[in-house]
Parts: structure tokens; C-alpha cells; sequence
């Protein structure tokens, strides 16, 4: 009986580690083919995206920076899909919030101002954009109930043009050719960990996935955002405040995606470019499903598509195969994650039956 | 402000207007139908890229519009019919087939862009026009309006021939009932899950058509992500339509008027920096919820997938 | 092999599992033209397999089915409707934005343009057939219940008239429109349709049907003649049957009583009560504002005193829900006052109620009452979420909720595997008893039940209705009995206000009151 439950235990183990295994690899395999279909080499294509994005010391320390971004929209992600609020703005919310810090900290940096004064100022600035940037599909959401996805894109197209009026008009540093905002000194910049390229904004974004998650869980708020998201009438029926709720919800993801533009902004570049988008918002999104929700699953997913990014900006210069592959990946990989759900479902019903 | 109301920026504005609007009316019609079905069609943006390419492609290789614009059909029909499978069939979450059909739609054009097209950029010539008689000839509208290409027509045809679909025929009974009550056309006897998968193919042909049309007549040619967010622009106008197609008619001519301002201005001489023109539609979706709130109509069943015996 | 009368449908050895269920379990049925059938049984005996069956829902394990004698398959409810059976479903499957007319037409192959000519004649035929007065033209939306259950009828007998099947046709009418409908049904049979009736209450079957067969467990455990039927009295027929649902030698009083659905037998009543002193509860032209498709409330005032159960009788729709939402806080008053224990109460939401002592049992216990994916603990505490013990600055005491839900758990004997099991996967009873575990309070001063034993077996329900009257676990309290089941209301209040488009058009003594006086306001008549 004992034996029978173990190796039933281990079946399940076994069962869970294909389900995210078997996915990864059929999407590799696809994505292989479609090299092959297009001249390419698959096999040194994804040797040397492990090479340059795993394997190499600054490759690591590439993708380990870039995953401070990611994790903090992943993490406001968390926030938003478990209180039943599809954030689809994030990508809107990350730029403005990016070119006013662009704009704020190389200021604040020339007038001696402090490290401590400057980043904090420019986080809190960059989280009330980011903020302010979903209120209005909160209000329509909470108000009249109107579809959140629709609203929330349309914010973003809107919050990304904005951000590149901007750029160009008044943030535009007059001393470049090209328009971008006045470069932050590299010395203002967040802090470097050791001798390490990674600053310390990747820190701070692992913490906010575990605080995200530990909320979610454990808190009082966080089942209140839960039960709005499973049930809204469950939740008007105990008395919660469903519209507050959805204010707030809306507010942290979006202000965590905020803040994700400051950290990169600081961390990493220093100024923008018009035109610049990294577009991570719409990468995260499905970063975020795969992984269930879960914080823990997220870093590890995050980590995996950073290694992903970062290989594939080093193939793309070296072996000719443009970025886009990786959305192609990532596209393809949220497929077949979901097909093998639907398989591993309908398998489950059929033995239960 | 005389120099804002002269012929040519009149003309040049509802000729613009126009081609703007086509594409967001074609896929806008197209998301009406999945969407009175029950089924939110996230993937529309998806759909019209691989429908914008795929047109131009076929069209520049075979030097026929006819082709390229059924190619760009097709195209929309097959991205659809993987959503309609995961979607409709197997009951997966709609949002997130959605997003991942738009995001391989990205990835896989602009990918094939690059290895075909980013080279040698090349164009195709201006698309053939059909000038109705009589009306292409009057002053300031006739260009603009009545000598346009064979599409255009076909597509405002379109709008009324949906109309009688939806109030005349069982197969707009059939779709009314898949998004209001799926249970109780079930219980009529009729497939809700055909029903939706039908409609899902609609939405993927026209928006791809609708594509299509953005790269070949629009611009002639195929850039990445050249959509822009059209399919996105084209679903909010199919929700606040309510159902009515003479709806989606109005408000892609608005959001092209909207669209073409820029060239329109630019023809009168006003320089207003592209990205600001770029926030004009945009601006305009949010302004229109925000007054039109109250009044968007999504049916009851949208988004939900249906299981017998689960009422 | 020729047989006397030919049978419409016949079963034979129908067998039908569900994980963990023998729903059907070798069922064998005749059923023949010009007869009324009736098939009754509990909650969960297997009815609605049967007819799942039958109308080409769900496909049988192993079995067969015959038409006039031919073996066929029922593979989809197309097919169901093209061998002339067809079903009226407990809940109205209609869709409410397409006009009657539009609503028969469903069905038709896809790519034709709408029939509307030969629509129309073959409405007015069975119109005629039914004696029904329905405007072809009006979105069925706009009907009421009994006129949306015609269509329901005309829709079933569309392609033929070979057989009706009626599941639970009067749980959503009043008692004239039941009446109503044994006409229409009457109707049919001396035209010739084999009616198969499915209800859980007796006296229903007594008096429509011709013939009736007892489901119990998912097999036929017993079956009375026409002839048979036609030569038993009607206390005979009710024990007999009776006997055969439960599975008694002899069925008890109680247990009879709730089987016979429809009061046959005297009630016997709440203890009686005498108002004294003041006032617990008066709610005073009260109004609230509804959406479409809703029915507020356009001025309701009634008083209760501690201790008293206050019914309210109404046919679904008449406000019912909205009087139970401002009650509970859940939708302000648009104007009006609440009074509690003297205090007004009129301002303030869910959780200033709470804090008052009002206590809201909602009708919808899936709907909005828990949250299918939450385990059962969260669910008994979904209402004190963020306050003391369960919660301390803000974070969850996990061992508290333990707990708590573990002993609710015992109290009231929730049949779950454990607290941590999503509550979506308990029964309908068992969900039911977490609601009353989490809403009963020794100090509560008002308690409102939603019909409180909507889709409940028989000994939940009997549970349930024996709580209400020994006062809702609360000392004194005031309470509220919403309901369409009027033999429920006899048997649990001391008063009962009847609703009728949102205003209570009467309140009477239950003891003294005929239930057709009750009947006749539910329809809106005033009170005399």
C-alpha cells in the first residue's frame, strides 16, 4: 500500500517535471525547425545563446541584470492577474515612467542632490507615474465595468507615444544630435554588486516578487484582491470594497511597473533614445502565466528568458538571426504549455472517470 | 484657418481617411462576429500582421493583388483556425491564446521581413482603382471616395450585407444565441462550438484581409509590427458597436479620420510632430469609453467557453 | 410481438456513471402516447440523467432506447428533436434578446434565410393546440416565467408531438400558473402525446399525472398503473409512493409532508408568538434602484418582532432579491428607512450590518455565497476577513482559521474531506451548511434566509427548515424567510408578505390565512 502511494508520488513528480520540460523542448524543436527552414544552423544558434547568455561570465551578469526589470513587472503582474485584472498597459506605464526618471535624476544629480535623495525621489516619482498611468482604467473598470484589456492597451499605445513627445520636446537633451533625454553620469548610477556588471536594482526586484507573493498569501489585503479576482459578487456579498480594491490593485502592478522603468533607467542606461521600447511588458505577460501565478516560479522563468534575451542580442549580432526569434520562442513555448495542460487535463478526467 | 479648408486638404484627408479606415473596418467587422459569438478575439492583431504579410508577399511574388489579398485572407483563416482549435475546441483561456498568437505573429513576420524583405525594401506598384462612373467625377469627394480600389467597395458592401446576416438569416440567430445563451441554441440542436469555430474563421479572414490591405494599398509594403495596434483599435470598435455593423462603418471612418490627419496636415502645411498625431486615436478610444461608458454591450457568454451540461 | 398499444419511448437497462456516481444504474421505462407519466424521485435520485438521456445530452454507458418501436441512438439533442422528443428544462432556455418567433426558429440548417412565413403558421397551429395567447413578435425577455415556459412548450413540440418532457415545469410558477399548465399539458396528452413529467413533489404527480414511477438511487424502485393509480385514494397513492422514495416500510410525518410538496395535509406551523413590546426590525418604504432585467423595489415597509419569522411569498422576480440585498447592506436604499433594535440602520454597508447583527443566507450559494476555488476554512471566514483572531496586522493566523473551521466543521457536520478542500467540490447541501455555519450568531438580530433550501435533498432540507425554526442558532432574533415554495413558508413562518412588483401587496397570518388568498396575491390582486 505504502510502495503503491510512493510510486504513485513518484509518477506525479515525474508527471509535473514534463509538463514544464516537454513544453521548453517542443518549442526549441519547432523553433529549430523554423531555423532550418531559414538557413540557419539551429544547433549553433542555441549553443551559442547558452554560451553568450549562460556560460560567459558577462553574458551571466548580462542576463542576471536583465532580469531586474522584468521581475518588478512580473511581479505587479502577480498582482494584477490574481486579483482578476488583465494590466495588458504595462509596456506604457514602464516608458513613461522610465523618460520622467530619464528627465528627474540627471537634474537632480547636477544640483547635489544626494544618491539617497535622488533614487529615492526618482522611485517614488516613477511609481506615481506608473500609478497615474492606470487610473483611468480603473476608473472605467470600477465605474462601468468595462473591459480592462481593451482600456489598458490603449493607455500604453497612448503612454508610449507620450513618452517619445517627451523625449523629443521637452526632455530633449539639446546637446546630442540624435533626440534623447541628458545622460545620468555613470557614477550616479545604482550601486554595482562587488566587481560585478549587476547593480543592485536586481535585488530589490527578487525582493519585490517574494514581498508580491507573500502578500498575495498571506495577508488580509491580499485575499481581499483574491476574492475580488476569483468571485467579485462573493466579494460585494462579504462587504468588501470592490472598487477600492480594483483601484489599488491597479495601482501596484502599475506602480511596480513603474518602478521597473526607474531601476532599468538607473541601473542600466542612463538616458533614452526616442523611439526606444523594449516592449518587456507584453514578453512578461506570458512569463507570468507560465508560471502559474507563483513568485518563485516567476524568477526562475524570468531567468531562463533573460539568459534567452540576452543569448539571442549576441546571436543576432553574430550569427544574423534577428531578435524576433525570441518573441517567435516565447510565442510558441505558451503554446504548447497550453496544449499539454489541456492534454494533462483531459487525461486526468478520463482516469478519474 | 482658410488654408486648413483648401481642396487638397480636404481631399487628401478623406482619401486618407479612408485607407486608414478599411483595414479597422474589415477586422472590425470580422471581431463583430466572434464577439456576438461568444468568443473575445484577442489574436486580431496577430492575425492582420500575418494577413499584411502574407498579402504582400504573395502579391509581390505572383504580381497580383487578387492573389496577395486572398493569400492575406487565408492567412487570417489559418492563424484563426489555431485559436478557434485551442480556443473554442479545447476550451483554453482566450486572453492568453490571444497574446500568444499576437506575439508569434510579431516574431515570425518580421523575422521572415528581415531574411526576404529588409534588404531591398521593395514596393508594389499603386494598387488598380475602379472608378465608378459618373461619381469619380465630382469635384473635391470624387477621387477621394469613388475611385478607389475594387476592396473598398467590396468592404462597405460588406457592412450591409452583414446587417441582413445578423437580422435575416438562422445563421445570425445561430450567433446571437452562441454569445447570449449557449445552452439554450444547444438545446436547440445546434453546435454551439461550430457555431463559435465558424465565426472565430470569419474574424481571421477579414482581419487578415484587412491586413492586407494596410500593405498593399496602404503602404505597398510589408514593415514589422506595421499593424501598430490596428486589431487592438479594430476590437474596441466592434465592443462599442453593440452589435450593429453600421456602427463599426462609422467609427473606422472616425478613427481614420483621425488616422490620416497627419498627411492631411501635413499637405496644408502644419507641422505637428508624427508622435503627437500617433496619440490622436488612441486619445480618441479612451475619450470615446470614457463618454460611452455606460453604454459598450459585450454579451453575457463573451470570453467564456462552453461545457454541456454546465448551465 | 404485437402489442396492444404501441409505445411512444422505451427504455431498457439504461445505465449511466459519473466519476464516483452510478447516476443511472438499469433503468427500464415505457412510455405511452396519450398518457402523463410522471417520474419522481429526490434531489440526485437520477432524474436529470434520465432526461439528459432521453434529450440527447449526455450518452448512456450501456442500454438502449426505442422510438414506436425502432432502436435508436439519441447522439445529440438535434437528433432528440428530429425523433419528435422534446424537452422543457427546469431553467428557461431562451434566449432572452431574440423575440419569440426568432426563438423557434433556432435550429434551422445555418445557411438559410429565416422562415419567418412558415414560422408563423406552424406557431399559430400549436398556439391553437395549446389554447396559448402568446405576440410572436415580443423578445422573450419581456415575458414572464409562465409565458416563457409556453414558448419552452410550443419550442419542444416544434418538429412533432410524439413526446413532451417537462422537467420540474412548476418551480417558477404561481399556483395558477400551474394550474395553468396541468390544462395545457392535459391538452396534449388527449391529443395524443406521451408526457413524461419529472417533479420531487408528490401531490404534483397525484394530481397530473396518469401514471407514476419512483426513482431512488438512480434505479426504478417502483412504478404505479394508470389502473392501479386510478383505483387507490389519494392517501394510499401518497404512502405507497412515499414509502417507495425513501425506502421505508413507512414513511414519517415529516418526511411525507416535505414529499407531498404542496400541502395537502394541515401544517403545523411555528410555535405561536405574540408580539411583544416594540418592534426588532421595521424597514419603511423602503425603494431601491435596479438595472435592467431586474425588479427593485418601489416602496416596501414591514415591521417583525423578536422572535417572529416574517415569510416573503412572491413569484421569482417580484423584488425578492433586491429586498434581501438592502436588508443585508449589500444595495443601498435609494430612499426609506431600516430600523434595528431602534437604531437606524439605513446607512452603510455589509460590514456595518454585520457589526448590527444582521445575518444574510444568500439564495446564490455559488454565485456570490462562497468562492468555488477557496478552501472550505477561508470560506466560513470570507466575511471577517481582516479582523481579530483570524487576522493580526494584517496577515493571516493560519492556526486560528484551522481551527475555527474545524470545529464549524463538527458543529454543523459538513461532509468534506478536510478544511483545506476547495468548497466547489462539496454538494449542494454541504455548501448550504457552511453558509449557516459561517452566518449563525448567538447574538444576531436579524437573519435573512434566500430560499433556504433551493436545490437541497430531502434531509437537508428538513434540517434546514428545522433551523429556521428553532430561531437560526440566535437568541429572539428577527427573521426573514424568502421564498417561492409557499408549503415552506407555511411550515416556518408566523407571517407571510407576499411580493408583487416590488411592493408587498399583503401581509398575512399564516394560521389563519387559505393559500389561495396567499395564491391570489402573488398575482397581484390586492388584499381584499
Amino acid at each position: 500500500m505504502a510502495a503503491g502511494d510512493k510510486s504513485r508520488l513518484d509518477g506525479s513528480a515525474l508527471a509535473t517535471v514534463l509538463r514544464i520540460l516537454l513544453p521548453i523542448f517542443l518549442a526549441l524543436l519547432v523553433g529549430a525547425l523554423l531555423l532550418l527552414a531559414l538557413g540557419k544552423d539551429p544547433l549553433a544558434y542555441y549553443g551559442y545563446v547558452v554560451k553568450r547568455g549562460l556560460l560567459s561570465p558577462t553574458g551571466l551578469q548580462a542576463s542576471i541584470t536583465r532580469m531586474a526589470p522584468l521581475l518588478l513587472i512580473a511581479a505587479g503582474l502577480i498582482v494584477a492577474f490574481r486579483s482578476g485584472l488583465w494590466n495588458l498597459g504595462v509596456d506604457g506605464q514602464f516608458l513613461l515612467a522610465a523618460v520622467c526618471v530619464a528627465a528627474l535624476a540627471p537634474g537632480m544629480a547636477a544640483h547635489g542632490f544626494g544618491d539617497v535623495i535622488t533614487l529615492g525621489a526618482c522611485f517614488i516619482v516613477a511609481m506615481v507615474i506608473g500609478a497615474a498611468w492606470s487610473l483611468i482604467p480603473a476608473f472605467l473598470k470600477a465605474s462601468h465595468g468595462i473591459n480592462e484589456i481593451i482600456s489598458t492597451l490603449m493607455m500604453s499605445f497612448l503612454g508610449v507615444s507620450f513618452a517619445n513627445v517627451l523625449i523629443k520636446i521637452p526632455f530633449n537633451d539639446p546637446t546630442t544630435t540624435v533626440p534623447q533625454t541628458a545622460t545620468l553620469p555613470v557614477e550616479d548610477r545604482l550601486a554595482r554588486l562587488g566587481d560585478s556588471t549587476v547593480h543592485w536594482g536586481v535585488i530589490l526586484a527578487v525582493i519585490m516578487v517574494v514581498a508580491v507573493h507573500w502578500m498575495m498569501e498571506r495577508s488580509s489585503f491580499g485575499l481581499k484582491l483574491q476574492i475580488v479576482g476569483s468571485n467579485p459578487r462573493a466579494a460585494i456579498h462579504a462587504g468588501l470594497n470592490v472598487k477600492l480594491l480594483t483601484y489599488a490593485a491597479f495601482a501596484i502592478s502599475a506602480g511596480l511597473a513603474g518602478l521597473a522603468g526607474a531601476v532599468d533607467l538607473l541601473g542600466v542606461h542612463g538616458t533614452i533614445r526616442a523611439d526606444w521600447n523594449p516592449a518587456y511588458g507584453i514578453l512578461v505577460i506570458p512569463l507570468v502565466f507560465l508560471a502559474r501565478f507563483n513568485g518563485y516560479a516567476v524568477i526562475a522563468f524570468v531567468f531562463f528568458f533573460a539568459v534567452l534575451m540576452i543569448g539571442g542580442e549576441s546571436a543576432a549580432r553574430r550569427l544574423g538571426v534577428p531578435t524576433f526569434f525570441v518573441l517567435v520562442l516565447v510565442a510558441l513555448l505558451m503554446l504548447f504549455f497550453a496544449v499539454t495542460e489541456f492534454l494533462d487535463q483531459a487525461r486526468k478526467k478520463k482516469t478519474g472517470a | 484657418m482658410s488654408a486648413l479648408l483648401t481642396e487638397a486638404f480636404i481631399g487628401s484627408l478623406i482619401f486618407g481617411a479612408l485607407t486608414a479606415g478599411i483595414p479597422l473596418l474589415l477586422a472590425g467587422l470580422g471581431e463583430q462576429i466572434s464577439e456576438k459569438a461568444g468568443v473575445l478575439n484577442i489574436g486580431l492583431e496577430g492575425m492582420m500582421l500575418f494577413g499584411a504579410y502574407a498579402g504582400f508577399a504573395v502579391a509581390y511574388s505572383y504580381s497580383s493583388f487578387t492573389i496577395g489579398f486572398l493569400a492575406g485572407g487565408l492567412a487570417g483563416l489559418a492563424t484563426a483556425c489555431l485559436m478557434a482549435l485551442l480556443c473554442v475546441v479545447w476550451s483554453m483561456n482566450q486572453i492568453v491564446v490571444g497574446i500568444a498568437l499576437t506575439l508569434g505573429a510579431e516574431g515570425l513576420t518580421a523575422l521572415l521581413h528581415h531574411f526576404q524583405f529588409s534588404r531591398s525594401y521593395p514596393r508594389l506598384p499603386k494598387a488598380e482603382t475602379l472608378p465608378l462612373p459618373g461619381l469619380s467625377e465630382l469635384p473635391v469627394v470624387g477621387g477621394a471616395l469613388f475611385d478607389r480600389n475594387l476592396l473598398v467597395y467590396l468592404a462597405i458592401l460588406l457592412t450591409v450585407f452583414m446587417v441582413w446576416v445578423f437580422n435575416r438569416t438562422q445563421l445570425g440567430l445561430n450567433l446571437q444565441a452562441a454569445g447570449d445563451k449557449p445552452a439554450a441554441l444547444d438545446a436547440a440542436g445546434v453546435s454551439v462550438k461550430g457555431t463559435r469555430f465558424a465565426a472565430v474563421l470569419c474574424t481571421g479572414f477579414l482581419g487578415g484581409l484587412g491586413g492586407a490591405y494596410m500593405s498593399m494599398v496602404g503602404g505597398g509594403l510589408f514593415l514589422p509590427f506595421m499593424t501598430g495596434g490596428a486589431g487592438f483599435i479594430a476590437i474596441v470598435l466592434a465592443m462599442l458597436a453593440r452589435g450593429h455593423p453600421l456602427w463599426v462603418l462609422i467609427g473606422a471612418v472616425l478613427f481614420g479620420v483621425s488616422l490620416s490627419l497627419a498627411t492631411a496636415l501635413q499637405v496644408a502645411g502644419v507641422n505637428i510632430p508624427t508622435d503627437v498625431i500617433q496619440m490622436l486615436p488612441f486619445a480618441m478610444v479612451i475619450l470615446v469609453l470614457i463618454i460611452f461608458a455606460r453604454h459598450s454591450y459585450l454579451p453575457p457568454a463573451l470570453g467564456i467557453p462552453y461545457h454541456r451540461g454546465e448551465r | 410481438m404485437t402489442s396492444p398499444e404501441p409505445l411512444a419511448i422505451s427504455l431498457s437497462g439504461i445505465t449511466k456513471a459519473f466519476p464516483g456516481v452510478l447516476a443511472n444504474d438499469n433503468i427500464s421505462l415505457d412510455f405511452r402516447p396519450g398518457e402523463i407519466h410522471a417520474l419522481l424521485g429526490e434531489n440526485g435520485a437520477g432524474k436529470s440523467t434520465l432526461i439528459g438521456i432521453l434529450s440527447g445530452m449526455q450518452q448512456p454507458d450501456a442500454g438502449s432506447i426505442s422510438v414506436r418501436g425502432q432502436r435508436v441512438r439519441v447522439t445529440s439533442p438535434k437528433a432528440a428533436l428530429k425523433l419528435g422528443i422534446g424537452t422543457v428544462y427546469q431553467h428557461v432556455l431562451l434566449i432572452p434578446s431574440l423575440t419569440v418567433l426568432e426563438n423557434l426558429m433556432l435550429g434551422a440548417p445555418w445557411w438559410k434565410v429565416c422562415d419567418r412565413d412558415g414560422a408563423q403558421k406552424r406557431f399559430e397551429e400549436l398556439s391553437q393546440l395549446l389554447s396559448t395567447d402568446l405576440d410572436p413578435d415580443v423578445p422573450v425577455g419581456r415575458l414572464s416565467l409562465g409565458q416563457q415556459q409556453q414558448v419552452e412548450i410550443i419550442r419542444a413540440l416544434w418538429h412533432g408531438e410524439l413526446v413532451l418532457i417537462l422537467d420540474e415545469p412548476t418551480s417558477m410558477l404561481t399556483p395558477q400558473g400551474v394550474h395553468e399548465l396541468g390544462q395545457v399539458i392535459r391538452r396534449l396528452r388527449d391529443h395524443g402525446v406521451a408526457v413524461i413529467f419529472i417533479t420531487h413533489k408528490l401531490g404534483e404527480a397525484y394530481e397530473l399525472a396518469d401514471c407514476i414511477s419512483v426513482l431512488r438511487q438512480g434505479r426504478v424502485v417502483g412504478h404505479l398503473g394508470k389502473d392501479e393509480k386510478a383505483r387507490l385514494s389519494e392517501e394510499e397513492v401518497t404512502e405507497a409512493v412515499v414509502a417507495m422514495m425513501f425506502g421505508l416500510e413507512k414513511a414519517t410525518a415529516a418526511e411525507t409532508e416535505v414529499a407531498q410538496g404542496d400541502a395537502k395535509l394541515p401544517h403545523e406551523g411555528p410555535a405561536p408568538l405574540t408580539q411583544e413590546g416594540p418592534p426588532l426590525v421595521a424597514l419603511q418604504d423602503a425603494t431601491s434602484q435596479g438595472q435592467s432585467g431586474e425588479c427593485p423595489l418601489r416602496g416596501a415597509s414591514f415591521q417583525i418582532w423578536p422572535g417572529e419569522v416574517l415569510g416573503i411569498a412572491g413569484v421569482d422576480g417580484n423584488g425578492q432579491k433586491h429586498l434581501a440585498e438592502i436588508l443585508s447592506g449589500q444595495r443601498p436604499l435609494a430612499a426609506g428607512r431600516l430600523t434595528l433594535a431602534g437604531q437606524d440602520v439605513s446607512h452603510g454597508g455589509v460590514a456595518a450590518r454585520r457589526r448590527a447583527g444582521v445575518r444574510y443566507i444568500t439564495d446564490e450559494r455559488m454565485g456570490e455565497g462562497t468562492v468555488a476555488a477557496h478552501p472550505v476554512s477561508v470560506n466560513l471566514v470570507m466575511k471577517e476577513i481582516g479582523q481579530p483572531p483570524f487576522w493580526r496586522w494584517g496577515l493571516t493566523q493560519k492556526g486560528k482559521v484551522r481551527d475555527f473551521a474545524t470545529d464549524k466543521i463538527g458543529d454543523h457536520d459538513i461532509r468534506t474531506p478536510s478544511e483545506r478542500t476547495p468548497i466547489g467540490r462539496l454538494s449542494g447541501g454541504n455548501i448550504q451548511k457552511v453558509l449557516l455555519a459561517r452566518e449563525m450568531a448567538p447574538d444576531a438580530k436579524l437573519v435573512i434566509f434566500n430560499k433556504p433550501t433551493y436545490g437541497l435533498d430531502l434531509h437537508n432540507t428538513l434540517r434546514a427548515r428545522a433551523w429556521i425554526r428553532e430561531g437560526a442558532g440566535a437568541k429572539a432574533a428577527a427573521i426573514v424567510v424568502i421564498s417561492n415554495e409557499l408549503d415552506e413558508l407555511r411550515e416556518t413562518c408566523h407571517r407571510i408578505a407576499v411580493m408583487y412588483q416590488g411592493r408587498i401587496v399583503g401581509i398575512v397570518d399564516n394560521a389563519t390565512t387559505s393559500e389561495t388568498e396567499i395564491g391570489r396575491l402573488m398575482t397581484g390582486a390586492e388584499v381584499a
